[in-house]
């Protein structure tokens, strides 16, 4: 697909987001910061009704303007409960658009998802209980580099998925939109419905491209109507279904059904034939047409895939699981298990902090009732404010920041002869200790010419298992590369404010140089410079040498990372995680 | 609030249904935790629960829901109208309330009401989601992510079947007996142990993988979307069936014996799986005599003890992080050892 083409699908979506925001849920719009990302935003205000609220998402947004609760300042100055719309609240019939979504804080994003799922706020907060409709639709800007994603929960529920990255500005052409034409066809809209053929076709072909989730399909049968809302079509025909195929289905292709067997999307359907007794009335009705329609969703994903993903969704006709869900796992790194350091009532014991404007906050409705008591009781000290015990807040701050323990793990040859099964032994029970400590872990294997991050930051000790248990050995010992990847992947897990720490296990006989040349004296300098920007990074590191004799190699790499070095014959498992802890204290 | 989508138009998911449908029958089984796939219907499911079930008798007027056939747990207002004179009672729909995970700890005990406590200098207690939920369910969507002290507080109530309250010289107690439904995705974090162990059934629920099942999915919601009154009445007769099931099945479940021979298997197979504590056995008795009374059955049979063990053993394995032969493999594993 060439940019021209990208750059007007990208348009199309906006118009068809403009036509039904909440029944497409929204759009993903992957982009870094520039001038085409910001024509593209021009293009859909200009498409949405000047009269619709278009609501921004600060990142760090408090719970409490996100989600409503008691505005303070006028209840106090009414003498009665005033209720402070939240964020989520206000972009009722509107838009709501969140910037930096790849930063967003899974919280907030599990706040939106509930929103927009119910497609009403329900809050319970601050003495109030509040039901306020919340109908929006989601602009997502994800700015993310290349392992940094939106949270995978928002994602699937926005319609469309768009990537301006490789659409240079010349071809991004302005675009007059016509806003009467849009709202005359969201005037439309509700006349238009899918029939069960396009349903059924979209459906098979989503789980031809291997797409899981349900909500893909369903959110494509909404783009269908409203394409055929703007084509002002009388019913949603072939053309607006192939439409939603291709900006709907094809972001989300993983895999893609092989040619030499064109039938693939059809065998799932013969496959029980109980079923399809069940409901004889479908499928006789018109079979052909109905493999036509799937034909045409296909060919409309195909045109839209760029030929080299194309080519690597043919290659492996179906990517294994533990390599989806690997995604999966990627799109949740900003995770930070949702629990936000917050405010609690509490007692003051124990060094606990009290946060004062909290706390002031907590007792100021209740001052004209305990003056009342006070002056009831006939107490004669009149301190300005009446704070009681109920009123402490406390500062609650995250236990501990978040640690990813990057395992760096040499497959190459002359470990795999070795050590290798050892070193998955150690590796194994190591995470069990990153489970207890409720640590995440990520999985780095260099072998051959290169390495490869087997496994994004998880706490899924299951997918992380795994994943080791794959690991093939053989092939160069290719450690600069290794340490490289670590060092990249340290460096993004920190600037999610998270703490990483590496432990490399290798035997430190480095032959293959980061160019991917062979030949022992480059490799083995490569791989010292690259232990040297471990260090200059003063990331935690930790060394195990696997080789049978540990010598003098692997204790130089350490000391140019800055690790702790331990060998392997006397680090058993306990030893090892114990070492490891030492050095993450 | 919108019409809920209709239970028995769910497609598939049939352990989550049954489990949710069990803990309709005999809450002591003690909630249910489903963990699984984006958009595969859990909350829908736990949503469709409140307009399935039957209508529940209450004291007219209390804001705890106390049960007019159980005076020895009344509140201390339904106490004072017992005094007074006789009670009323009404007929109301089981409440299933959202614990939305912005909420707030005055919300979820019960605080001082603001509003008269502002306008009129009263101090009043106004219940919170604890009150509203007793004697019906409690659910938490996305469970994993709910604040840690919310946690806790839920953790102490559910065990005591009380909430006590102390605050700005008020003491309030009030029972909270509710089911605990809690809905995940366990890719966005793990349960904390001690809440995962305070539900009784656990299941897994995954998005339908065939064709078939796929596009009724998406048939059902569609047909929904457009036009939900003429598909909740497509749905009713379904609906009261099931309702109707639940109903008799209360009724039954007194009488259903429990066979020495079924104890037995039923604590082998803990046994076998090791797990800790008699939670287990218990929850596993108890939801096997839920199913046999919703099939009409007079005794627990190895049957209904191969259906439920699933959903009520599986999260009460001793955790082996390491064995990701999964926790549904070892239980499926001991039901063919114990049960043949």
């Amino acid at each position: 697909m060439t940019a021209a083409l990208a750059w007007s699908d990208a348009v199309t979506a906006a118009q068809l987001f403009a036509i039904d925001p909440v029944g497409t849920g929204g759009v993903l719009v992957r982009s870094r910061a520039g001038p085409v990302r910001d024509r593209w935003v021009t293009i859909l205000r200009a498409a949405l009704p000047i009269s619709q609220p278009l609501k921004h998402l600060p990142l760090h947004i408090a719970d409490g303007r996100l989600l409503g609760g008691l505005d303070l300042n006028a209840t106090l100055l009414a003498g009665r409960p005033v209720a402070e719309r939240g964020l989520l609240a206000e972009a009722d019939g509107g838009v709501l658009m969140v910037a930096m979504a790849e930063r967003l804080p899974s919280a907030a994003a599990v706040h939106i998802t509930a929103a927009m799922d119910a497609r009403e706020m329900i809050v319970e907060r601050d003495g109030l209980s509040l039901r306020m409709p919340a109908r929006f639709g989601v602009i997502a800007l994800d700015e993310g580099l290349d392992d940094e994603f939106a949270p995978g929960s928002l994602g699937d529920r926005l319609g469309f998925h768009v990537d301006l990255n490789d659409i240079p500005i010349r071809e991004a052409g302005e675009f007059a939109m016509d806003r009467a034409a849009i709202s005359a066809a969201r005037e439309r809209l509700s006349t238009l419905r899918t029939n069960e053929k396009q349903a059924e076709a979209m459906c098979t072909a989503a789980a031809a491209l291997g797409i899981v989730s349900l909500r893909a399909p369903m959110l494509a049968l909404r783009v269908a109507c409203a394409s055929a809302a703007l084509s002002a079509h009388d019913e949603v025909d072939q053309d607006d279904i192939a439409l939603a195929a291709r900006l709907v289905l094809a972001p989300r292709a993983l895999v893609f059904p092989q040619e030499q067997e064109p039938e693939h999307p059809e065998q799932p359907q013969e496959q029980p034939p109980s079923e399809s007794a069940d409901n004889d009335k479908a499928d006789t009705d018109n079979p052909d047409l109905d493999r036509a329609l799937d034909e045409v969703i296909l060919a409309a994903v195909q045109a839209a895939l760029p030929p080299d993903v194309l080519a690597a969704l043919r290659g492996s006709s179906m990517r294994s699981r533990g390599r989806s869900q690997g995604k999966a796992g990627a799109l949740q790194k900003s995770n930070k298990r949702g629990r936000p350091a917050g405010v609690s009532r509490g007692e003051l014991r124990g060094g606990a902090k009290l946060n004062v404007i909290e706390t002031l906050r907590a007792a100021a409705p209740w001052q004209p009732l305990r003056r009342r008591e006070a002056a009831a009781s006939g107490e004669t000290s009149r301190p300005r404010i009446l704070i009681r015990k109920d009123d402490f807040r406390i500062s609650r701050f995250k236990q501990r920041t978040e640690t990813t323990t990057i395992f760096v793990v040499d497959a190459s040859g002359s470990a795999a002869l070795h050590r290798l099964a050892e070193a998955k032994g150690a590796v194994e029970l190591l995470l069990a200790d990153c489970y207890i400590r409720r640590d995440q872990v990520a999985l780095i294997a260099f072998r051959g010419s290169a390495a490869e991050l087997l496994l994004p930051p998880t706490r899924s000790l299951a997918r992380a298992k795994r994943s080791l248990a794959g690991l093939p050995g053989g092939g160069g010992t290719p450690l600069a590369a290794g340490l490289d990847a670590a060092f990249a992947l340290s460096d993004s897990i920190r600037r999610k404010g998270q703490t990483p720490t590496v432990i490399v296990l290798t035997d430190g006989r480095a032959n293959i140089a980061r160019d991917g040349s062979q030949g022992r004296p480059r490799a083995e300098e490569d791989a010292i410079n690259a232990a040297r920007q471990l260090r200059m990074a003063d990331i935690t590191t930790v060394l195990v040498d696997t080789s049978p004799r540990p010598g003098a190699s692997g204790g130089a790499l350490a000391k140019e990372m800055g690790a702790r070095y331990l060998t392997m014959p006397h680090a058993d498992a306990t030893t090892l995680s114990k070492a490891v802890l030492a050095s993450m204290a | 609030m919108a019409t809920a989508f209709p239970f028995s138009a769910i497609v598939g998911q049939d352990e989550m249904k049954l489990a949710l449908i069990i803990a309709a029958v005999d809450p002591k089984v003690g909630g249910v935790l489903a963990f699984g796939d984006r958009g595969s219907g859990k909350s829908t499911a736990v949503r469709a629960l409140a307009t399935l079930l039957p209508k529940m008798k209450v004291v007219a007027g209390c804001r705890y829901n106390c049960d007019p056939e159980r005076p020895a747990e009344f509140c201390d207002e339904c106490r004072v109208r017992v005094a007074k004179g006789a009670l009323k009672f009404a007929q109301v729909p089981v409440p299933v309330v959202d614990l939305p995970l912005g909420a707030t700890e005055d919300r979820v005990v019960g605080a001082l009401d603001l509003e008269r406590a502002l306008a009129r200098g009263e101090k009043a207690f106004e219940p919170g989601l604890l009150a509203r939920a007793h004697r019906g369910f409690l659910y938490i969507d996305e469970a994993n992510l709910l604040e840690d002290h919310l946690v806790d507080l839920l953790l102490d109530v559910a065990a005591s079947g009380e909430n006590v309250v102390e605050r700005e010289g008020l003491s309030i107690r009030h029972p909270a007996r509710f089911v605990l439904v809690g809905t995940g995705n366990p890719e966005e974090g793990e349960l904390r142990p001690q809440l995962l162990d305070r539900f009784g059934m656990s299941v897994e629920v995954k998005t339908p993988n065939d064709l078939p099942s796929r596009i009724e999915v998406v048939r059902r919601r569609d047909e929904f979307d457009s036009d939900t009154a003429a598909f909740t009445a497509t749905w009713a007769k379904e609906e009261t069936k099931l309702r109707k099931g639940i109903t008799s099945a209360r009724e039954r479940l007194p009488s259903v014996a429990v066979p020495d021979a079924s104890l037995e298997r039923a604590a082998r197979l803990c046994m076998a799986l090791g797990t800790d504590g008699l939670r287990g056995e218990l929850t596993l008795m108890r939801a096997a005599r839920a199913l046999a009374a919703l099939e009409g059955k007079k005794a627990v049979g190895d049957e209904h003890l191969r259906r439920v063990a699933p959903s009520a053993l599986r999260h009460r394995l001793r955790r082996n992080p390491l064995d990701d032969a999964g926790s549904s493999v070892r239980v499926d594993r001991a039901i063919a050892e114990v049960l043949g």
